[in-house]
């Protein structure tokens, strides 16, 4: 009489349950299959909501099927355990992976079978997919903005000399790694900008001299963001130390300034840099726009890195401040020597994820009119020449900031742990 | 000694005294020769520009004061409609998260890393320049659900009229007033006799019979609106009538929403991984079932440590929201300190006053997210 009942799942009729639940997975699983991919609908002769949720229902009584608890074998329970737990679980598997089937033909046939690449005009682009010729013309607008062909070279020159000196440190002797700090700290920002003032912009040397204005392009939203990371950094650490003194005028002049930037959006502090800013200058005192912005960009994130620094200060067990006191360290001694040495490190993810937001906020710029990538699509749009490829552009830059953006959470995320286990 | 505290203090504020001086100076030098005078005098003039989209009526003959009060309410608008599409599904991909189910737990994750590693700015353009003008034209957009429209020129929906709205309103105040006093009064009972009032499903009956009862006594009465498909010219349709939400407003919803849920994802997942299972096993050897667990013991701690980073991110839509002024969305950013600004030049003034608007509105919600951490905090003895 037991064995009658054979659609309760159970050990006794493992193999039915296993093939028939199997079978039935897989004819869900082929029929959107074909669905999607052939526009064959095998269920067309039913009444459409009942042809549409078939696969759901023929798939969910497959997934009540192969539930066995403890069926021993290995690869069934893994999965029962992992996609299969009840009746819900079940369905949202089942949803996901028709979602993934159904969604997923269109954007390859869109992204690689019908694109195109070659050519060099709107005319090469014959199919219904992505027209990648238009990234390929544009690509070196995208990357260095209006900057004059001829001196690309300069900006991939003083780009590969600051990566180059970035790794400095992994290749000092052991006798003057303790000058490391100053290096990364005083040394390396004015190098930075010596590269970048003469071999960017030129003017010296026998370098033509290119003007702000035609910098753009993903080199812009690095050097943005570069300056900016660096200028914020000594001013945050500032800030922080300021918030935490028990002097009340430098404390509150710490706290207005933190809670004044972290209070407004970035695009009323660009704002600000470009059409109050000049106001408060000397008449005759020209600054150029690019400088404006950066230090506009630095005093914004200066407010968020000091939070960030003091999250590091407070960790600090009060043990660490009452041992350097009672060694005879004034405010500074102890500082430079004991606490932030050991805050810094604690704040290292902290500060990743405060540059990550940074180089996600530099497109902003556009509102001031420098075009980084973004704006620069915004103004190849525009091109009565290539008109109507906007999805590519997105798309394009899309994929560029997720692989910048992804590769700096990754390495902060590893960080973390890095100095978790340190404690 | 004294000199080691008074010296920093006093560069500190020669500094800041300098600097504020320095500027002041340029500035009123620099107002001179240009003929600017400073004032804020310009908030009652005629404005004379246009606002595409305004929740409350304007014109070009309403002053620069209005035009301000249409601004904010549109930047008020995107937040409060940002925050609540964020929050239901940052609490939805937040738990997905936490599934057992490989596929689930990894599609959320892949949604957090995909949508929270593209600048915001990237994404509203997607969705207006992209996706939206995707949609089909007003005479070709297909009816859903008999008269909803999706159609390039934005979202179309019936709006309702109503009939005595007011008294309608009222019930739903005096609905929520009776809740508070059901609940104090379930909170007097339990500490005082031990016993437990059903609050949630009392407060779910006054909820919806309030507001029902006014129908039947009060005179209330509800009416749609359908949108229209009129012809203007012969290529040039539109609709008319119903609720009409603009391609601008729904891009910026949509792109705030998918980005900062996210943010809440991550939030609600650390709330709730934060929760010891200690705390789960402990509740249940004490004779608790699943749902009182969730609701008396893992909720409220939960919660406890969701809220504070979740009301960051609630502030940072509301900051981001001001990227509006790049789709050309009329918010408080693109009336006042770019068309406004354009028009009467007075940059000091009208800067200013955006910046001080924002940050009046971040202060505010520090200062409620700080009285609701004070009341939750654990009180430790």
């Amino acid at each position: 009489m037991t064995n009658i009942n054979f659609l309760k799942p159970s050990q006794h009729n493992l193999k039915l349950n296993l093939i028939m639940g199997l079978s039935l997975v897989f004819l869900s699983i082929f029929d959107v299959f074909l669905y999607s991919f052939f526009d064959v609908n095998l269920t067309s002769f039913l009444p459409f909501f009942l042809s549409s949720s078939l696969p759901l229902i023929i798939g969910m009584f497959g997934l009540y099927l192969i539930r066995i608890e403890y069926s021993g074998i290995k690869n069934l329970d893994n999965l029962n355990k992992n996609i299969n737990t009840n009746n819900f679980n079940a369905a949202l598997t089942l949803l996901i992976i028709f979602i993934i089937i159904k969604v997923l033909p269109p954007i390859v046939s869109w992204m690689i079978l019908d694109a195109n690449i070659s050519g060099d005009t709107k005319d090469a682009c014959t199919g219904s997919g992505a027209c990648w010729t238009y990234i390929k013309i544009w690509f070196k607008r995208f990357m260095y903005g209006m900057y004059p062909n001829e001196h690309i070279w300069r900006v991939n020159l003083a780009f590969i000399f600051l990566v180059a000196l970035a790794f400095v440190g992994l290749f000092t002797p052991q006798k003057f790694k303790k000058f490391l700090t100053l290096y990364y700290v005083f040394i390396y920002p004015i190098i930075a900008f010596i590269l970048i003032y003469y071999l960017i912009s030129g003017g010296a040397l026998g370098l033509e001299w290119v003007e702000t204005g035609a910098w753009g392009g993903l080199s812009l939203t690095f050097i943005v963001s570069f300056f900016s990371l660096i200028f914020c950094f000594p001013l945050g650490m500032a800030l922080a130390l300021g918030r935490r003194t028990d002097l009340p005028v430098v404390k509150y002049v710490s706290v207005g300034f933190i809670e004044f930037w972290r209070g407004v959006p970035l695009i009323t502090v660009l704002f600000m840099s470009s059409v109050m800013f000049p106001m408060f200058l000397p008449q005759d005192f020209f600054m150029d726009k690019l400088v404006r912005v950066i230090i506009a960009i630095s005093l914004f994130e200066a407010a968020y890195v000091a939070e960030v620094i003091r999250g590091g200060l407070q960790a600090l067990p009060r043990g660490q401040y009452d041992a350097s006191k009672s060694l005879g360290m004034g405010y500074w001694k102890m500082h430079i020597f004991v606490i932030l040495p050991q805050a810094l490190k604690l704040v290292i993810p902290g500060i990743a994820n405060t540059f990550l937001a940074l180089v996600k906020d530099t497109p902003l710029i556009f509102v001031v009119g420098l075009l980084e990538i973004i704006g620069m699509l915004q103004m190849a749009k525009t091109n009565p020449k290539w008109l109507g490829f906007a999805m590519e552009g997105y798309v394009f830059s899309a994929i560029v900031f997720f692989i910048i953006c992804y590769a700096m959470s990754k390495y902060s995320y590893n960080l973390e742990l890095k100095y978790k286990t340190d404690r | 000694m004294k000199l080691k505290k008074i010296l920093p203090q006093a560069i500190t504020l020669l500094i800041v005294i300098v600097i504020f001086g320095f500027f002041s100076l340029n500035a009123q030098i620099n107002m001179a020769t240009r003929g600017i005078d400073f004032g804020y005098g310009f908030l009652t003039q005629e404005s004379s520009f246009d606002v595409q989209f305004s929740l409350i009526e304007y014109s070009g003959s309403d002053s620069y004061a209005r035009a301000y009060l249409v601004g904010l309410l549109n930047t008020l608008l995107v937040s409060i409609l940002g925050i609540i599409f964020c929050t239901i599904l940052g609490v939805i991909i937040g738990i997905a998260r936490l599934s057992p189910n490989y596929l689930i737990r990894t599609t959320a994750a892949w949604y957090v890393e995909f949508f929270r590693n593209i600048p915001l700015l990237l994404q509203i353009f997607f969705w207006y320049y992209a996706a939206l003008r995707a949609l089909p034209l007003p005479q070709e957009a297909e009816p859903m659900l008999g008269s909803f429209f999706l159609s390039i020129k934005g979202f179309y929906t019936p709006s309702l009229v109503w009939i005595n709205l007011d008294i309608f309103i009222y019930s739903i105040i005096a609905a929520l007033v009776s809740i508070i006093f059901v609940r104090i009064h379930a909170k007097k009972l339990r500490e005082n006799e031990g016993k437990h009032l059903p609050v949630l499903n009392i407060s779910i009956a006054i909820l919806f019979i309030l507001p029902l009862l006014t129908f039947f006594i009060g005179g209330v009465s509800v009416d749609y609106e359908l949108p229209i498909l009129k012809q203007l010219a012969k290529t040039s349709f539109i609709f008319e009538g119903g609720l009409s939400i603009p391609p601008e407003l729904l891009s910026l919803v949509i792109a705030l929403s998918l980005y900062t849920a996210t943010f809440i994802a991550e939030c609600v997942r650390a709330g709730i991984e934060g929760i010891g299972k200690g705390q789960r096993e402990a509740a249940a050897s004490i004779g608790l079932n699943r749902k009182q667990v969730l609701n008396l013991i893992i909720m409220p701690q939960a919660l406890r440590i969701i809220i504070p980073p979740a009301t960051n991110q609630y502030l940072n839509l509301t900051k981001n929201s001001s990227l509006a002024a790049a789709i050309a969305y009329p918010d408080l950013v693109l009336v006042f300190a770019g068309t406004a600004l354009m028009q009467t030049g007075k940059a000091i003034e009208i800067v200013s006053i955006t910046m001080l608007t924002y940050l009046t509105l971040s202060l505010l919600i520090s200062l409620l997210m700080n009285w609701y951490n004070a009341r939750i905090a654990i009180i430790e003895k």
